[in-house]
């Protein structure tokens, strides 16, 4: 086993009111550029709806994300490496600028420099891609926001096959949710898979998986080969894109933009630490239905001495152990078991998950209204499939069409709401509901405090990046190169101290190598190697 | 030896040979961002769909061709055993084939670059002057493969003439003779290709070098390390539960 850690995020659906601030100050950061103005690394959906782009969800419209073959191995579902090279002059699944929308800005300069005239000025709408006007704008990133548009198009919605009957579009019976979305910095990423250039990678020490520009030939099949949608291809420089988990400002411990900027304060990050050589075998197993239980046993519990010792052996620094026994991901996937990854079924193991969001019983509203006992209004204790989201629909999207799982957090949930609302309204202990659904009464307050009350310090445990570790590169200098896990050793030729904590073995070189009186410096590793080297080349 | 003659078949040549292994040393190690096909098939795919792969397939066809026809010489085919009428055949009827090919896929090409708007917004300068070159040399190409090889009553022997000079410019004896017989349409076949060779690493072309080969024999997930990777040692946890 080898175990790593890895940035993962939760959101809590629950708490969305899908005002959008995310996207729009991640777009600011990110992609407001030339040949990137139509991609949304964060974008919120309103489901039911297709999404961005459309109808992402069909994997047998865009074969993203891997399948099982006949004999039970992991594949991509865009067919084998052979079979790429093939179709690498025009990728047969690549959607086009139309399935996103096409960017637009408007005349602004018209409204102030417009003559003297009978009417007001008018700002047209002008293509960010062709430049030309645009007479009508028939398409956007949030097209059917808060199930704006046809009502016939919400059963083009991939979630709603076989359960049509249970989305309705008639305002009485219709039900809506927001989905943010970022992309997931899988475990098992199809992405990198789908990659020829070998430019697409996943960080070994936070898990973030990112494009290496330099190395990318746009080839474009990490577009397609995302079954999230969530790689870009930036049209004038030719080079795939994707969301970076802000890890500039995560390596110095802060959140992600969009999670920094949420209004509703549902996002949560924090570490999951995991044994990576599990990873292949987790995301085969045959059964969709286990695919979440495989991947929670690919997680591994920090508090666990054991595991302690080989993620210290494996170099995960001291400090981010620690970490990930507060993280709010590992709390929320692991402990309280609320959160959910996103399709689990196209098995790249996600690593954002979502909490699914309570809604109220549809019928008690609707005969009660605004007398109805709000005890009876969110009674999903007893009957998730009361309430307003059809729990197969919440299935479809969370847990690979699997309902239990949905009824069972939704239980737990609707527990938490009837005990606090007990508690602080009410003013009675009552341990029953808790107990209902297999929790003590401290852990559904804690949950609470996490969920509702969602401080800053508890959403957030996000450790600094050890960028003194880049000692170790000017360690392995004159090392044998048989240093590895049952190599033969360092061929007896120098002896280091291995009795401090193993990971910071070279703590006094890395020492040496930081600027003095400062601990959390920003230090440009390359250019200071190649500072280092030249130094070492002129001194010699 | 007249000037006009050194210039086009011996200097034209070297400047362009030089051109092309220098210049892609330049472009490599000044511009590795730019280094890519550019692909613009996001912003139209319907026609790309069909004619870039009938353009790539063609024109490696076409270009597999040239290296038998240019590197392999005549004696060393009929050493083979292979007949000088069978060759013939063999390369007239592949050769217009590969033309054709090539040809389809890159009106369509054409048509689509200057027609949708879209992908006229990101065509760049260097993009003009390679599809400028692109149109003479498959034209003249296709021209020659067909009316001269396929259908002439007369086929004219490159492989002993056009071929020898070629070779020649690689041994560096440059045999001038060979060439200057030549059909007209030959030898501006020859010139422009030799343009063409000298703009090539200064183009989107260069693409043609990454072919991702290597991606056959790869493993699928990669991972990079920020930082040097921590000397591993075996736990009691990795002990007790070594996995598959
Ligand atoms: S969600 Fe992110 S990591 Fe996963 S396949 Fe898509 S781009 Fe890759
Ligand atoms: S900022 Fe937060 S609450 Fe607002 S849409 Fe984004 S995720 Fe939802």
């Amino acid at each position: 086993m080898t175990i790593r850690a890895q940035v993962g995020m939760v959101m809590n659906l629950d708490k969305c009111i899908g005002c959008h601030t995310c996207s729009v100050t991640c777009k600011q950061v990110w992609t407001d550029r030339p040949g990137a103005e139509y991609m949304w690394f964060n974008d919120v959906e309103t489901k039911p709806g297709v999404g961005y782009p459309k109808r992402w969800e069909d994997q047998e419209q865009w074969r993203g994300g891997w399948e099982l073959d006949r004999k039970g191995r992991l594949r991509l579902k865009a067919g084998g490496k052979l079979r790429k090279l093939l179709s690498i002059f025009a990728n047969p699944d690549l959607p086009t600028l139309d399935d996103y929308y096409e960017p637009w800005t408007y005349d602004f300069e018209q409204l102030v420099d417009a003559p003297r005239q009978r009417h007001d000025p008018v700002a047209r709408a002008r293509s960010r891609i062709t430049g030309e006007q645009l007479d009508e704008i028939s398409w956007g990133p949030n097209w059917e926001d808060n199930l704006a548009g046809s009502p016939e198009r919400i059963h083009h919605d991939p979630l709603t096959v076989g359960i049509e009957d249970q989305v309705k579009a008639q305002y009485e019976q219709a039900f809506m949710m927001y989905l943010p979305r970022i992309c997931e910095h899988c475990l098992n990423p199809s992405c990198v898979a789908s990659c020829p250039s070998g430019a697409m990678y996943k960080r070994e020490e936070d898990g973030i998986v990112l494009v290496d520009q330099q190395k990318c030939r746009s080839w474009r099949f990490c577009v397609s080969g995302c079954p999230y949608k969530k790689v870009y291809f930036n049209h004038r420089s030719g080079k795939a894109e994707k969301c970076t988990l802000c890890y500039p400002r995560i390596e110095q411990g802060q959140p992600t933009i969009c999670s920094e900027t949420c209004v509703g304060r549902i996002r949560y990050l924090g570490l999951v630490l995991y044994d990576v050589d599990r990873v292949e075998a987790a995301a085969s197993v045959p059964d969709e239905h286990d695919l979440l239980e495989a991947q929670r046993s690919v997680f591994l519990d920090p508090s666990d001495p054991l595991v302690r010792a080989q993620a210290l052996a494996d170099g995960v620094p001291e400090d981010w152990i620690d970490a990930a026994i507060r993280s709010p991901v590992y709390l929320l996937a692991m402990k309280y078991r609320v959160a959910l990854p996103l399709h689990p079924e196209y098995r790249t193991l996600p690593m954002v998950w979502y909490v699914p969001p309570l809604s109220p019983i549809a019928s008690t509203l609707e005969t009660d209204g605004y007398e109805a006992d709000p005890d009876e209004v969110f009674s999903a204790v007893d009957d998730p499939d009361a309430m307003r989201v059809p729990v197969d629909y919440l299935a479809n999207l969370l847990a690979a069409g699997d309902g239990e799982v949905i009824r069972g957090v939704l239980r737990r949930l609707a527990a938490m709401r009837h005990h606090m609302r007990k508690r602080e309204v009410l003013g009675e202990h009552d341990d029953s509901r808790p107990r209902a659904v297999g929790m003590t009464s401290q852990e559904v307050e804690d949950l609470y405090r996490l969920l509702a009350i969602a401080k800053y310090e508890d959403r957030y445990v996000i450790p600094p990046a050890h960028t003194e570790l880049a000692g170790q590169l000017m360690e392995q200098k004159g090392t044998c190169g048989l240093d590895f896990e049952d190599g033969p050793g360092n061929c007896g030729a120098i002896e280091r101290d291995v009795s401090g904590p193993p990971g910071y073995e070279s703590a006094v070189d890395a020492e040496a190598f930081m600027l003095p009186g400062e601990d959390r410096v920003d230090l440009d590793i390359v250019q200071m190697l190649g500072d280092r080297r030249r130094e070492d080349a002129e001194g010699r | 030896m007249s000037a006009g003659r050194v210039l086009l078949w011996i200097i034209l040549p070297y400047l362009a040979l030089a051109t092309f292994v220098v210049g892609h040393w330049w472009r490599y190690r000044s511009d590795r961002f730019g280094w890519g096909a550019r692909s613009t098939q996001i912003l139209e795919r319907k026609i790309l769909g069909w004619a870039s792969p009938a353009f790539h397939f063609g024109i490696l066809a076409a270009a597999g061709g040239h290296v038998i026809g240019l590197v392999i010489p005549a004696s060393l085919t009929e050493a083979l055993g292979i007949s000088e009428n069978g060759y013939h055949w063999f390369a007239a009827i592949a050769g217009a084939l590969a033309g054709l090919v090539t040809v389809v896929g890159f009106l369509g090409l054409m048509y689509r670059r200057s027609t949708n708007a879209r992908v006229r917004r990101t065509t760049t300068p260097a993009d003009m002057i390679t599809y400028f070159l692109l149109t003479f040399l498959v034209l003249q190409g296709t021209w020659i493969a067909f009316a001269e090889n396929l259908l002439g009553s007369s086929p004219y022997h490159y492989r002993d003439s056009v071929g020898v000079w070629w070779r020649s410019l690689f041994a560096l004896q440059p045999d001038v003779d060979a060439v200057t017989g030549a059909p007209f349409l030959y030898q501006l076949h020859a010139v422009c290709a030799w343009a063409f060779w000298a703009f090539f690493p200064f183009s989107r072309l260069v693409h043609l070098w990454s072919l991702p080969v290597p991606y056959i024999g790869r493993p699928h997930i990669l991972y990079r390390r920020r930082f040097a990777a921590p000397r591993r040692r075996r736990t009691a946890l990795a002990a007790r539960r070594r996995t598959p």
